[in-house]
């Protein structure tokens, strides 16, 4: 059962060898403060990658999740000017997302369309409606922002742990409940596994697709409140192509596309492996903003390869 | 965590043996917000290309449009410890929390180009940028000596609510009013585009007959400026010999048209404008004095070779 787990000791090793290299190449950089920073700084796409993974490992794929952090910022920083306290807006932000989840698991399995396109119409459908409702930044003024942003807990050596980052820590922690110790959560490994063979099995499909997009809308939507008190402003631009840096980061955590196999704590080294190497970047201040770009998609590149490889040769994949 | 300290000691030790740069350098962040257009990649390198001649360290990040990328790049400013970072930022909201990170490690904010959007405001030291209501000044005071103070004008506006078209606007104006025979008899945005320019410069001509007893045409921008060259071309009308055309940029394109002498005036937004910023955050480094609030870019004027009358 070991070999189940190479791909996510891949990416923790790889993670902690940036590290240690970054460490080497630059000073200031081993400290509790860049790796604090890299928590709290990708931790609502981290969030919203966790909700994809769900759906990754089902075999689905969903592309909206950058448009509802952008459509989560921009009604939570309207509600705000309406003088809604922020907790109030994100709690009905965050049953927005699941309910729109759940819409979107219904036409995926009632009306049997690819979750590809469903998903891809709710990508423009929410980008538009940012924009039919603001087409500049609106700052979040309430003093509750501030004080989100100034919670957390220190760490030894200078660094913080934002609560940003503490509320994705609870949102993996969830998650992994969620994906190992629940019947729901063998469901999705089933379907993703092979769908013919868990239908047989009487895995409840319906419920099961219809939870899986409740649960990516969920955290995509919670991913769109941490990013709106982190940025403390709704801007109609924000979080476009980050669905596809949440794929990126499943991907990169171990998670095949095809379904069936993967971890949610991989998603989290996936995201941070990302926000690492934006980090590397920054320190080294003279390469162009494109290396993030083109760093990442080495190793995407790479990790691919690297699966196919290990499932070829392991035959770990369930069902297979 | 022991091994990590006695590796950062080693590591920092023997970079600085390696380097052997002069440890005093001053350190500098700069976050752009990313490289779109002719004038932000123009002002990039100069920023770069400065650095090395005043011997700053300038780490350079480039946010690529996106907010998120920009507070990624100061969190790992101040994490380096740099002496000071300026910002060019994405947008004018959520700034505070990152800035109040920037307080508490003591390093200095400057700002480029646009404001930020804070209640505290010694979050930052200062802003070093061009001042768009001058640029309309400027604009307003060569077309009222170009045609004595006898002109009837047609403006192409910005796009509605953007601060440079606001600024632009109020500054032509403020001149122009003190000439009673200069008036804007057409007023109407071109979205700074050059389409834009050439529809709303084709809507004039027809609702004035071909510009008749039109003097002057002022663009907020050069792009709109050459779009409505067109459409006064393709109406066989002859601008820069029949009409003063006076807009902003100084883009490249506007130039040939100077010579040309299809335009008549242009005010430069300078994009070499790291001499002006440098040398207020050395001095700041030094002295600690306090600036103002905003500290102006001076703009320029360049007009055809042979201007008409």
């Amino acid at each position: 059962m070991s070999e189940k787990y190479l791909p996510l000791m891949a990416t923790i090793a790889v993670f902690v060898i940036l590290f240690i290299a970054g460490g080497l190449l630059y000073p200031n950089f081993f400290s509790t403060l860049v790796l604090g920073n890299i928590l709290g700084d990708n931790a609502f796409i981290i969030i919203a990658a966790i909700g994809t993974t769900f759906v990754i490992i089902s075999g689905g794929i969903d592309l909206s999740i950058g448009s509802m952090i952008g459509f989560v910022g921009v009604v939570m920083a309207n509600l705000d000017s309406a003088g809604w306290h922020p907790l109030a807006s994100a709690a009905l932000m965050i049953v927005f997302g699941a309910g729109y989840g759940t819409l979107v698991g219904f036409i995926i399995d009632f009306c049997e369309i690819q979750p590809f396109i469903i998903t891809l119409a709710g990508l423009f459908l929410l980008r538009g409606m940012c924009f039919m409702i603001n087409l500049d930044a609106v700052p979040i003024k309430n003093p509750f922002v501030l004080e989100f942003s100034d919670m957390g807990i220190p760490l030894f050596g200078g660094g913080w742990l934002s609560s940003s980052a503490i509320v994705m820590l609870v949102a993996l922690v969830v998650a992994v409940i969620i994906a190992h110790w629940t019947e729901f959560g063998s469901a999705v490994y089933a379907i993703g596994g092979d769908a013919q063979s868990a239908k047989l099995m009487g895995v409840p499909m319906r419920k099961t697709t219809l939870k899986i997009y409740a649960l990516s809308g969920t955290y995509s939507a919670l991913g769109g409140v941490v990013y709106a008190l982190y940025t403390s402003s709704g801007y109609p631009l924000a979080g476009s192509g980050l669905e596809l840096v949440a794929i990126a980061s499943v991907v990169l955590g171990g998670t095949l596309l095809t379904g069936g196999v993967g971890f949610v704590a991989g998603t989290v080294f996936g995201g941070m492996i990302l926000g690492l190497i934006a980090t590397l970047i920054n320190f080294n201040g003279s390469l162009n903003g494109a290396w993030i770009m083109i760093s990442g998609g080495l190793l995407l590149f790479i990790f691919i390869v690297m699966h196919r490889f290990l499932v070829g040769s392991l035959k770990f994949r369930a069902g297979s | 965590m022991k091994f990590a300290h006695w590796l950062t000691g080693t590591v920092f030790g023997a970079s600085m043996l390696l380097a052997g740069a002069p440890a005093h350098a001053v350190t500098i962040g700069f976050s752009q917000v990313g490289d779109e257009g002719d004038w932000r990649p123009a002002f990039s390198k100069d920023m770069q290309d400065e650095a090395k001649k005043e011997g700053i360290d300038l780490k350079f990040a480039d946010a690529q449009g996106k907010e998120e990328e920009q507070l990624k790049a100061v969190r790992a400013f101040i994490a380096q410890k740099v002496d000071a970072i300026i910002i060019a930022p994405v947008v004018v909201t959520g700034w505070e929390q990152v800035l109040r990170e920037a307080k508490r490690a003591g390093i200095p904010v400057f700002l480029a180009d646009r404001d930020v959007d804070v209640t505290d405001k010694s979050l930052t030291v200062t802003r070093i940028s061009a001042d768009f209501n001058l640029e309309g000044r400027l604009a307003g005071a060569w077309l009222a000596q170009a045609s004595k103070g006898q002109c009837n004008v047609v403006e192409l506006q910005g796009t509605v609510g953007a601060a440079p078209a606001i600024e632009r606007k109020k500054g032509f104006e403020a001149i122009t009013s003190q000439f009673p025979e200069i008036k804007i008899v057409k007023s109407q945005s071109g979205d700074f585009t050059t389409e834009g320019g050439k529809k709303v410069m084709e809507a004039f001509i027809k609702s004035t007959d071909n510009l008749k007893g039109i003097c002057g045409v002022f663009a907020h921008n050069d792009n709109m400026q050459l779009g409505a060259i067109q459409a006064m071309k393709e109406a066989g009308l002859n601008p820069g010999k029949d009409f003063l055309l006076v807009s902003v940029d100084y883009v490249p394109a506007m130039k040939d048209e100077l010579a040309k002498g299809e335009a008549s005036a242009s005010v430069e937004l300078r994009s070499a404008i790291g001499k002006y910023i440098y040398p207020v955050v050395l001095n700041y480094l030094k002295d600690k004095k306090e600036l103002p609030r905003w500290i102006k870019i001076p703009s320029d004027l360049h007009h055809a070779a042979a201007p008409n009358d």
